[in-house]
Parts: C-alpha cells; sequence; structure tokens
C-alpha cells in the first residue's frame, strides 16, 4: 500500500472470500470467493438468477453481505455504501441506469462524484474526458433527449472522473449496437492498458472471449468454475452457465409461407408518453407460417409498436392496420384477439400478468372476452366460469412446463421463466393466427427461453403470422424468416434473414435506413 | 390610503397564507411526496399559534408555537408515508380529518377571546412614502418571510446542491438510492419544511388575517394552496404568481359583497373554488408546459432492496 | 467523528419486509388493532383533559348501545355512512379518488326536493320513487363533472371533486335562502316541510326508515359484483395494475366515468334519504359531513362492502358517541371529528402489517470473524 506499485505488473485489487447473501430463505450467493487483478478484464458469467448482480452490488457497497469479507488492496474492508464504494476506488455502470431523465447530463454527473472532484469547470471536464475516451458528450443536454448508447456513455464518464481503480460494468452491450460495443471495448482495452481492472457482467460468450482474460462462472449462486475464456469455446462456457447442454431449437425447412395476415401501411401515431418515440411511416407484412422478427435498441419506439398493434393505444380515424384482412384501427384488444390475434407484452409483471392475483385470475385477464376453446367466461350477474378457468391452468401448466409450488398458485410467487411460460403458453394455447409478442424471453432461464422459441416456430408451422420484437439478435437470428430494423421510431424494410449479417443489422439500429431522419429528428 | 391601496393590501394579505402553504408544498411534491393534509397542518397551525398568542401575549411566540405545529404534524404523515409506506393520498386525508378535529378540540376553549394581532413592520420614513410606502414597506413580517422563503426556494432548488439532490430524489428515487442518496431522509427533511410553512400560513390567518380562533378557519386555503402547486407547474415564480392571482379573486369576491352588487353572496364566495377548477384546467390542457418539472416519482413510496 | 459514524452505524434498525403474500389473519386484525390503538389513544387524551378516562371511553363507545333508543340513532346513522361508503370502496379499489362526497350528496338532496318543493300537490308513491331517482341521478351528474375533467382534460379529481363541495354547499345555502325558501316560515332558511309520499315510510320510534334497507342492499349487491362478477375483476386489475388492465381491454377512462357515477348516485341518494327521511326538510345543514366520514367508513371496511356495514356502525357509533360525552362530560363534540381522524390513521398504519412485516435488522455488515477488522 505504501509504495505505488508498478501499473503494469497485476497485483489482486479486490477479493472476495466466502461470501454469501440469504434474501430469506434463499441464498442468492453461496459461499463465493473470486479475486480480480490490476489490467485485466475480468468476465463474471452466469445465467439469468445465477446471482451476479447480488454479488456485484456487495462489491458496490449497496447490498451488504449476511457473511463472508471483502479485501479491497489486501485490507479487510466493509464497503459500508456505494458512496464509499466510490471513494475506495470503485465505479459501477448498472444495467438498468441510475439516471434522472430531467436533469442535464452535467448534473447526472455532478450528484455521483465527491465534492472535491465537481470544483471547478465540470463541464468542461465532462466534455473534455468524454472526448478523449471516445465517448462524446453535451453536457448541457437533457438526458430524456438522449439514446440509450448516449446514457450509457454518461454512467461510463462519471466513473471515469473518479479515476476508480475498478470499474463494474453489468451487462453493458446489452443495450447497444453491435458497433456501438466495438467502441466500448476499445475504451475498455485502453482503460486496463492504464492499470485499471474491469469486472464485466454478461452472458454473451462471444463477447467474453473477445476482451475478458479471466472468467468466473456462477450457477443458482454457487461458483462453478474459473477458467480462461480466451482457450474456451462458447458451447463449453455456455455448458457451464446452464448445468446440462443446451437444449437447441430446431428448425425444419421454411414451412409454407401463405396470404398476409398482418399489415401496416403508413403507420403514424404520436406517443401519448411523456418522453415517447412517435412512430413514423411504418410498413410490414406478416404472412401466413411467417416469423418477421423486429430487432433494434431498447427505447426506439417498439413500446409505442406493440400497443399500436394490440391495440391498447388507438386511432379510430385511421386506416394503417390489417389484421386477417380486415382494418382494425378502430377495434380495441378484445375485438383483436376475437379476430384471431394474441398479444405478450414486454413486462411480465404488471402488464402481462398481475403479481397478486391467481394463474387463473391472470387467464381471466386476457381470456374474459374471446375463449376460443369453450362457452365464455363471463356469465355476467352469476360470475365467473372459475370451472373452466382452472381447466384452462392445468392445461397451459402442463403444454408449456410451468412449473408452481401450487396448482392455482398467484403470479408474483412464479420465477420469471416460469411466468414468462405461463404468459406465453396463456396466448399460445389459443393458437392464433397472428402472434406479436415483445421481447420473448427477455431475462429468463436458458431452458425456458428454449422451451418458448421452440413453441413459437412450431406455432408459425401451423400456418400463423408471429411478429417478434426483440433486442437479442442471437434469438432473432435463431427465430426469424424475415427482418426489419426499427430505430427512432421508423422502421427498415424487411430483409430475408439468410441476407442480413449481424454487422448490416447493427448498422441499420444505429439508424442507416433512416433517409428522412433529418426532417424527424426532432 | 387610497382605495387602490387598500384593495392591494388586502389582496397580499389573503395572498400570503396561500402562497405559505403552497411553497412548502412544492418542496415536498419536488422531492417526490404528495401530502394532502395541508389542510390539517395550516390548522393545526392556526390553533396552536392562536393559543400561544394569547396565553403568552406575545405573537412571536406564537408563530413559532404554528410553526412547531406544523411540523408536529407533517411528520407524523412522514412517519406513515415514508417509514410505514402508507397510501399518500389516504394519509394525507387522514392528516386533514385528524387536524380538523384536533385543532376543533384544543381551539374549544379559545372560540371568541381576543387575539393578539402581529404588528407591521413600521419603516420610519420608508414606509410614509406616498402611494408605495405602505404596499411595500410597510406590510406584516411574515409577508416578507413568505417572499424571502419563495426567493429561497426558487434559487435553493436551481443553483444549489441540495435543490439538485432534491429534484433527483424527486425525479427517481431508485437511481438516488443506487448513488447513495438517503431518500427518506431527504423525503422527511422536505415534509417536515412543508409543515412548517403550512404552520406559518395557519399562524397568518389566527394571527394576521383574522387574530381570533374560529373552527375550521383555514376554509379549504389548504386545498386551494395545493391546486396551486399543481397551477406554478412546480415553478416558484410562477407559484407566487398565482397566489396572488388566487388572493385578487378572493378579495374581489369580498369586495363584490360588501358593495351590495345584485349577485347572491354564495356566488361570490364560491369564485374561489370555481377559479381553482378552471385554473387546474387551463393548465392541464397544456401538458408541455409541465412535463419537464413533474416529479416522475411524485406519490409513489420508496422501498430498497435489501 | 468517524469513528463515531462507525459506531452509530453499528445500531439496529426496524425495516419492513414485504409478505411473501397478503395474510389472510392479518386482513381481520388489522382494523380491530387499529380499533384498539384508537381506544387506548383516546383514553389518554381523555385523561390529558382532566376527565375520567374509562368513563369517557364507556359514553363514547358503549353506552349508545345500552338502549334501544340510541341503538336506532346508530342505525339512522349508520345507513347514510355505508350508503356513501360502499360507492367509495369501489372507487378506491379502481384507483378514482372521489373526495367529493359530501358535494354530490348536497346536490343529490337538492335534485330530489324538486318534487316536494316545485309539485307539492303530487302525492303518490311514484312521487317518493320520482324523488329517489332524481336524487341518484343528482349526485351522479355532479360526481360526473370531476370525472369529465379528469378524462377530458386531466385535471386531478381529488381537487376538483373537493372544490365542488364547497360549491355544491354554497348553492344549497342559496337555495334555501333564497328561491325554496319557505314563505310561511319565518324567514327562517329552511324548506317547505315534506309531506305524505314525499317522506320516506318510518317504523320503530318513527326514526328508522326505509333509507337503511336501501343502504343494505346496495352493500349486499355490491359485495357480490365485487367478489364474484367480471365487472368487480375489472375494478381491482385497474385499481392495482394498470397496465395489465389495458391489456386485457379495460378502458380506465370508462372505469372513471363508471366509479364517479356509481359512487356519486349513491351520495346522492343518501343525501335525498337524509332530506326526506330524518330530516324532512331542506336546511343549509343537511350532513354532519357524511361524505367525508365515508372515506374512513370505505378504509375500514377494508374496501369490502361487508366490512363497510361494520365500519359505519362504528362511525356511527362515534357520532352518538360524541353527542353522549359533550352532554355527560362537557367535552366539545369537535372529539368525534378527532377520534374519526385517528381511526384513519390507525387503519393506514395497521395496514403496513397487511402488506409487510417489521423485523429489526442489524444495519451493521457482518462482524468480520477473523479479528483483523480496520
Amino acid at each position: 500500500m505504501l509504495n505505488k506499485s508498478n501499473n503494469n505488473a497485476p497485483m489482486t485489487l479486490l477479493q472476495v472470500t466466502n461470501i454469501s447473501k440469504k434474501f430469506g430463505d434463499f441464498y442468492a450467493n453461496d459461499n463465493l470467493n473470486l479475486s480480480i487483478e490490476t489490467g485485466k478484464v475480468h468476465a463474471l458469467l452466469g445465467e439469468n438468477g445465477a446471482g451476479k448482480s447480488t454479488l456485484v452490488k456487495m462489491m458496490y457497497g449497496a447490498l451488504q453481505p449476511t457473511s463472508g469479507s471483502i479485501f479491497w488492496q489486501g485490507q479487510e474492508t466493509l464497503i459500508a455504501s456505494p458512496a464509499h464504494a466510490r471513494e475506495l476506488g470503485i465505479g459501477m455502470v448498472f444495467q438498468h441506469f441510475s439516471l434522472f431523465e430531467a436533469l442535464t447530463v452535467a448534473e447526472n454527473i455532478s450528484l455521483a462524484l465527491p465534492v472535491q472532484l465537481r470544483q471547478g469547470d465540470l463541464s468542461q471536464r465532462i466534455a473534455d474526458l468524454s472526448l478523449d475516451y471516445g465517448l462524446p458528450l453535451n453536457p448541457a443536454a437533457l438526458v430524456a433527449d438522449l439514446s440509450v448508447g448516449e446514457r450509457q456513455r454518461i454512467e461510463i464518464v462519471r466513473c471515469l472522473l473518479q479515476q476508480p481503480k475498478l470499474l463494474i460494468m453489468d451487462e453493458p452491450t446489452a443495450v447497444l449496437t453491435p458497433q456501438e460495443a466495438q467502441a466500448l471495448f476499445s475504451t475498455l482495452r485502453r482503460l486496463v492498458e492504464e492499470g485499471c481492472a474491469v469486472l464485466y457482467i454478461s452472458h454473451r460468450l462471444e463477447e467474453v472471449k473477445q476482451i475478458c482474460h479471466d472468467a468466473t462462472i456462477l450457477r443458482h449462486g454457487k461458483l462453478v468454475a474459473e477458467v480462461d475464456p480466451k482457450v474456451e469455446t462458447a458451447a463449453t462456457l455456455a455448458q457451464l452457465m446452464v448445468g446440462s447442454s443446451v437444449h437447441q431449437v430446431s428448425r425444419d425447412a421454411n414451412g409454407e409461407i401463405g396470404e398476409v395476415l398482418l399489415s401496416l401501411s403508413h403507420l403514424y401515431q404520436t406517443s401519448s408518453a411523456p418522453f415517447g418515440v412517435d412512430l413514423v411511416d411504418v410498413n410490414l407484412q406478416v404472412k401466413s407460417g411467417e416469423i418477421l422478427a423486429i430487432a433494434g435498441v431498447a427505447g426506439n419506439g417498439q413500446g409505442e409498436l406493440f400497443s399500436v398493434i394490440s391495440g391498447e393505444e388507438r386511432n379510430p380515424q385511421q386506416h394503417f392496420i390489417s389484421l386477417l384482412g380486415q382494418v382494425s384501427d378502430g377495434l380495441n384488444i378484445n375485438q383483436r384477439r376475437l379476430l384471431g390475434a394474441a398479444f405478450v407484452p414486454e413486462e411480465r409483471m404488471g402488464h402481462g400478468a398481475v403479481e397478486h392475483l391467481s394463474l387463473t385470475n391472470n387467464i381471466l385477464l386476457s381470456r374474459h372476452a374471446c375463449n376460443d376453446e369453450g362457452s365464455s367466461l363471463d356469465r355476467g350477474w352469476f360470475g365467473i366460469d372459475r370451472r373452466q378457468l382452472a381447466q384452462l391452468n392445468k392445461a397451459i401448466s402442463i403444454n408449456y412446463d410451468v412449473r408452481k409450488s401450487r396448482e392455482d398458485d398467484v403470479a408474483g410467487s412464479l420465477s420469471g421463466g416460469n411466468l414468462q411460460k405461463f404468459v406465453v403458453g396463456r396466448e399460445l394455447n389459443r393458437k392464433p393466427k397472428v402472434l406479436v409478442i415483445n421481447q420473448p424471453t427477455w431475462g429468463v432461464d436458458a431452458g425456458a427461453a428454449a422451451l418458448i422459441r421452440q413453441a413459437v416456430i412450431d406455432l408459425s408451422r401451423q400456418g400463423s403470422a408471429i411478429l417478434i420484437i426483440s433486442q437479442d439478435l442471437d434469438e432473432i437470428f435463431e427465430l426469424a424468416d424475415t427482418i426489419a430494423v426499427i430505430s427512432r421510431g421508423q422502421l427498415s424494410p424487411s430483409y430475408a434473414a439468410s441476407e442480413l449479417s449481424r454487422e448490416k443489422i447493427g448498422l441499420m439500429m444505429a439508424g442507416s435506413h433512416e433517409q428522412t431522419a433529418q426532417a424527424f429528428g426532432a | 390610503m387610497s382605495p387602490y391601496e387598500a384593495i392591494l393590501l388586502t389582496i397580499i394579505t389573503a395572498s400570503t397564507p396561500l402562497l405559505l402553504a403552497a411553497i412548502g408544498e412544492l418542496v415536498v411534491e419536488r422531492s417526490g411526496v404528495l401530502n394532502l393534509g395541508i389542510e390539517g397542518m395550516m390548522v393545526m397551525g392556526a390553533v396552536c399559534g392562536f393559543a400561544a398568542a394569547h396565553v403568552t401575549g406575545s405573537a412571536w411566540l406564537g408563530v413559532i408555537a404554528a410553526t412547531f405545529a406544523g411540523i408536529a404534524t407533517s411528520l407524523l404523515f412522514g412517519l406513515l408515508t415514508q417509514t410505514l409506506m402508507t397510501n399518500q393520498v389516504a394519509t394525507g386525508l387522514a392528516i386533514t380529518l385528524l387536524g380538523l378535529g384536533l385543532s376543533g378540540l384544543i381551539g374549544s376553549g379559545f372560540v371568541g377571546l381576543p387575539g393578539v394581532k402581529l404588528a407591521n413592520v413600521s419603516i420610519p420614513w420608508l414606509s410614509d412614502l406616498p402611494y408605495v410606502g405602505r404596499l411595500i414597506f410597510g406590510q406584516d413580517p411574515l409577508v416578507y418571510v413568505s417572499i424571502a422563503l419563495t426567493a429561497g426556494v426558487a434559487y435553493t432548488l436551481n443553483h444549489t446542491r441540495m435543490g439538485l439532490i432534491i429534484r433527483a430524489v424527486g425525479q427517481n428515487h431508485a437511481s438516488a438510492h443506487n448513488l447513495g442518496y438517503r431518500v427518506v431522509a431527504v423525503r422527511y427533511a422536505c415534509i417536515a419544511f412543508g409543515g412548517a410553512t403550512s404552520g406559518l400560513a395557519g399562524a397568518y390567518l389566527s394571527l394576521v388575517y383574522t387574530p381570533q380562533w374560529i373552527e375550521n378557519m383555514t376554509a379549504g386555503r389548504g386545498w386551494i394552496a395545493l391546486a396551486l402547486v399543481v397551477f406554478s407547474t412546480w415553478i416558484p415564480g410562477r407559484l407566487a404568481a398565482g397566489a396572488y392571482l388566487f388572493g385578487g379573486v378572493w378579495i374581489l369576491g369580498l369586495y363584490a359583497q360588501g358593495m351590495g352588487v345584485g349577485i347572491p353572496s354564495q356566488l361570490l364566495s364560491s369564485l374561489p373554488y370555481v377559479a381553482t377548477i378552471l385554473a387546474l384546467v387551463i393548465i392541464s390542457t397544456n401538458r408541455r408546459l409541465s412535463l419537464i418539472n413533474t416529479p416522475a416519482s411524485l406519490g409513489q413510496g420508496f422501498v430498497p432492496d435489501r | 467523528m468517524n469513528k463515531l459514524r462507525k459506531h452509530l452505524e453499528l445500531n439496529v434498525q426496524l425495516i419492513l419486509e414485504k409478505r411473501p403474500q397478503s395474510s389472510g389473519l392479518m386482513n381481520l386484525f388489522s382494523p380491530l388493532l387499529a380499533i384498539v390503538l384508537t381506544v387506548v389513544v383516546g383514553g389518554l387524551i381523555f385523561a390529558a383533559m382532566g376527565k375520567p378516562p374509562l368513563t369517557a371511553l364507556y359514553l363514547y363507545f358503549i353506552d349508545p348501545l345500552t338502549s334501544w333508543w340510541s341503538v336506532e340513532e346508530v342505525l339512522v346513522k349508520a345507513g347514510p355512512l355505508v350508503l356513501i361508503g360502499v360507492g367509495l370502496a369501489v372507487c378506491f379499489k379502481a384507483n378514482v379518488w372521489n373526495i367529493g362526497a359530501e358535494g354530490q350528496l348536497t346536490v343529490g338532496a337538492l335534485m330530489g326536493a324538486i318534487i316536494p318543493i316545485l309539485w307539492g300537490e303530487w302525492q303518490s308513491p311514484l312521487a317518493l320513487l320520482a324523488m329517489l331517482c332524481l336524487g341518484a341521478l343528482g349526485g351522479a351528474l355532479f360526481a360526473l363533472i370531476p370525472a369529465w375533467l379528469k378524462t377530458h382534460f386531466g385535471v386531478n379529481e381529488i381537487l376538483t371533486s373537493l372544490m365542488l363541495v364547497y360549491i355544491a354547499q354554497l348553492l344549497l345555502d342559496w337555495f334555501v335562502r333564497g328561491p325554496w325558501k319557505d314563505p310561511n316560515g319565518y324567514n327562517f332558511p329552511k324548506s317547505v316541510s315534506f309531506e305524505g309520499w314525499h317522506l320516506l315510510p318510518m317504523w320503530g320510534d318513527g326514526r328508522m326508515h326505509f333509507g337503511l334497507i336501501v343502504s343494505l342492499v346496495a352493500a349486499l349487491v355490491l359485495f357480490w359484483i365485487m367478489r364474484h362478477t367480471l365487472k368487480g375483476f375489472e375494478i381491482n386489475v385497474v385499481g392495482s395494475a394498470p397496465r395489465a388492465g389495458t391489456f386485457a381491454g379495460f378502458s380506465q377512462t370508462k372505469m372513471v366515468w363508471f366509479c364517479f357515477a356509481l359512487s356519486g348516485g349513491l351520495a346522492g341518494l343518501a343525501g335525498l334519504i337524509e332530506v326526506a327521511g330524518p330530516i324532512g326538510q331542506l336546511q343549509p345543514q343537511i350532513s354532519p359531513n357524511y361524505g367525508f366520514t365515508a372515506i374512513i367508513v370505505a378504509f375500514l371496511g377494508r374496501l369490502n362492502p361487508l366490512g363497510v356495514i361494520f365500519a359505519g356502525i362504528l362511525l356511527a357509533i362515534s357520532y352518538i358517541g360524541g353527542e353522549g360525552i359533550q352532554i355527560e362530560l362537557g367535552i366539545s363534540s369537535k372529539i368525534t371529528q378527532m377520534f374519526q381522524g385517528m381511526l384513519l390513521f390507525f387503519i393506514l398504519m395497521c395496514d403496513t402489517l397487511i402488506l409487510y412485516q417489521l423485523k429489526w435488522i442489524s444495519t451493521k455488515p457482518n462482524q468480520p470473524t477473523s479479528g483483523h477488522a480496520s
């Protein structure tokens, strides 16, 4: 500690020994050990729910361990709070940014800095540093007006201003285009050359192989392996993460493509949300037997597009949307369901399902007006047909492998993967002619993701038209027959999946198809 | 004193309690908390202020007592909504009902007793200036307090670290927590500030406006103050303008009644309430105006992960 | 300094931990606990006022139930509280905040009084039926003003519905002092007295009236709707998870209209029942804040129509008890309002027990066992 160590010789910066974190009776982290060295990018790998976020939150002082210790530069240290962590030299870029939309970039950064770093012309320093690291930022801009990629830059710049010794990044590329991700990697490489350590959390194996020096793999809160990612293959890493070989989604040759079942033509929609995205001249067609995937970075109008197609947001005067050959702009979501459409929103909790309601009541949520399999569930003054609901619940649980502790549990007690299987299964069980599904496997474990993807493919092979909105390029290439890209509320033309490369999609995500971007930019 | 001067003076007197109560609530709401209990805190301030002044004979002690009564009532609200995570709307209503009841009980012995009036400031020479003298230099001290508080809040919110933190907490409490700010502590402080100004507003009613104790003497002013905060789109300058406008409407009604205009007195008395509704409609039709300043987490309780 | 801070951080702290499932027992226990706390604190307040606390509490809570006369009085007061309370319970469940029931009650009474005051000669059971309908209609229409302002302009319904209370009361005041003043009433601000079929059927000592049956039926019907029908499900979903409500195809806008129409209609009906029942004419004051007290009734009844019946009776006792101790002990009747506020306060506090459990935790991170901590 007394002598300033040579930056080039790796030394242990942070060490975690026998650390555990218990929530109620549940061990989110069980006796973990980890050490991070200067000048290296250390990967922390694991599936959703493996305990990665819990572990880094303890390193950042946002959570306190139930047992075990943390050593910082060889000293046992209680990291009492995030402020304390920052004092020590630990910076963190969160997956869900901790930014304030209605404040400026400079105000956002200032809030995270200790008093001695706020002196002088902060704006100038932000501009200089961000330029220096290739992360250009306008300090006076309002965060609400920035793209997701730019918002991440704010988080990174505000860490860098504190000259951190350790930078923790939680799934940083999840919200970036492939090109933006490459730019981020060069910034990270420069940082480690300068002697900084990086803890890099991801479940994207290719990029871990590309930039990380060490990797620690977690599963169900336990440490399962420490490996050198450069010598492993993506397949072996995946196996370590998941614990068994991953079920591969099977896709026969393309199904029979039939008539157009869903089409949007020249759709314009002004967003009703405070900082929403307006949809501009959106055109698409999905045919029977076809899976069309819409790629794009989060916050480019996906949610707005979903609610326009589902009928949650309506514009009855227009003729933009046609479902199964019928103009549908004036129809509400249940009338669209009655035509044979089904919808799965992005947020499973609070939108697709209600936390405190039982599963049967959650079935009622999307089925009360359109129970295609039996008689109406709503018997007016005589109440609701509970027997049919119970049967539906049973069928969905069996067909889509929904695991729960009680037959009619409340939605809130299901794990993310099981709830997603339930929410998707509730719609697929109707065998809809048109399915619109936003982020089908966001944040679920590999097993559930494979099951959901397979079920979607099977449905399309039976002649349904399927529209998928996803941020996950792996998923898109696994499922899609055709691909379009959404950027700032504008949708590119659709291309056959075989015609497109990741790089090309990346350029489109960044807006290369927006010929009219200037006109609608504001 | 010319009649116009007199009217302007009474408008200021009618506006000051609204401004006092509203400027505190503005800070409370900027921190993301909706305290509907202004009426209750105000009426507690009014009765405690009157009682203390009557017993001690000192109006200033009354003002101090009112401030503390407001703070104490607001901390009850804080305890429920911030620590026990109760619904803020319902808790605010509870504070109002409790305040009206408790104040009536405390004040039952003071009904009809003579009060102590807070003396006006009188700066020699300056307050004797023609036209503007009384208006600018001869008001009661709480008028200056209300103006100073408004200016202070405007400066604090926009130009100081403390203001930035308050705004951040009101915008996104989860992020503020992640950055290490103590969301609940910041909100408690803001709630207490709101209680203090509401208490002052109550004191203004029972020590300046009508120096006596009358049951329910707030007469809905707390609710109008709440509406003013919405009307101001959470900007202090606009709040002050709104408060004086409302005071004007209030006084107009009173003067019209006094002059025996051929309009039913009930219609004139309902003017402030009608004006409040109209003002809310006008401001709501222009949503863009209030977008940026609307505290995004207004009314939501904050429970950190553990 | 730093050491002191460290020391403070070693303290324990009371925290709330979310229960995995809402506790069924607590659902019943919490209102009971709230009542007990109110009684205890009430006793302390009586003691602080130098009154014998036990006597005062007895007079306040028990005495009203010891004679048939006062039990009838309690039921007569409970009637409007339950009728308004069930409507508000549905509103609050749907996350619609109608705070202006007092105003809707007033306008309902005014509308219903059109028949006895303007068509005094029309004496038939139909006249009474028309009065009841007009009362409900008046309350509902008046309640639709804040509903319209909310759905059309996005104006906060709490403030508008409350402002309309003051306006409604001034309106009533104008009517009874102006056009509807009884010409033979010695210039008192009162309307003519209602007679014959313009009054509700009465029985008992002549104070129990038909309105009590209306309240009971309303509570039972709403209980069935909330518990068993799709409408009840809709109200629950829209109130607790609005986005899921949209996904289910339930319209938020229609829900606002529905809730205001329902609760306003019931409040208006309650107002008409008051003037066509116990009061028998229009006067400047027709309600001892029933519209506001019903807010407490709704919460104390856990927003459940059956619970509201019991809560209504309890709050009615507080009115009668308040009058009782005013006479016996010379305590201001303001004590009633204070007890009511306190009750709401404690219910909200105890509700926390339903969602969360209180736990002491050590805020100190675990003590390193190895003993070489810095």
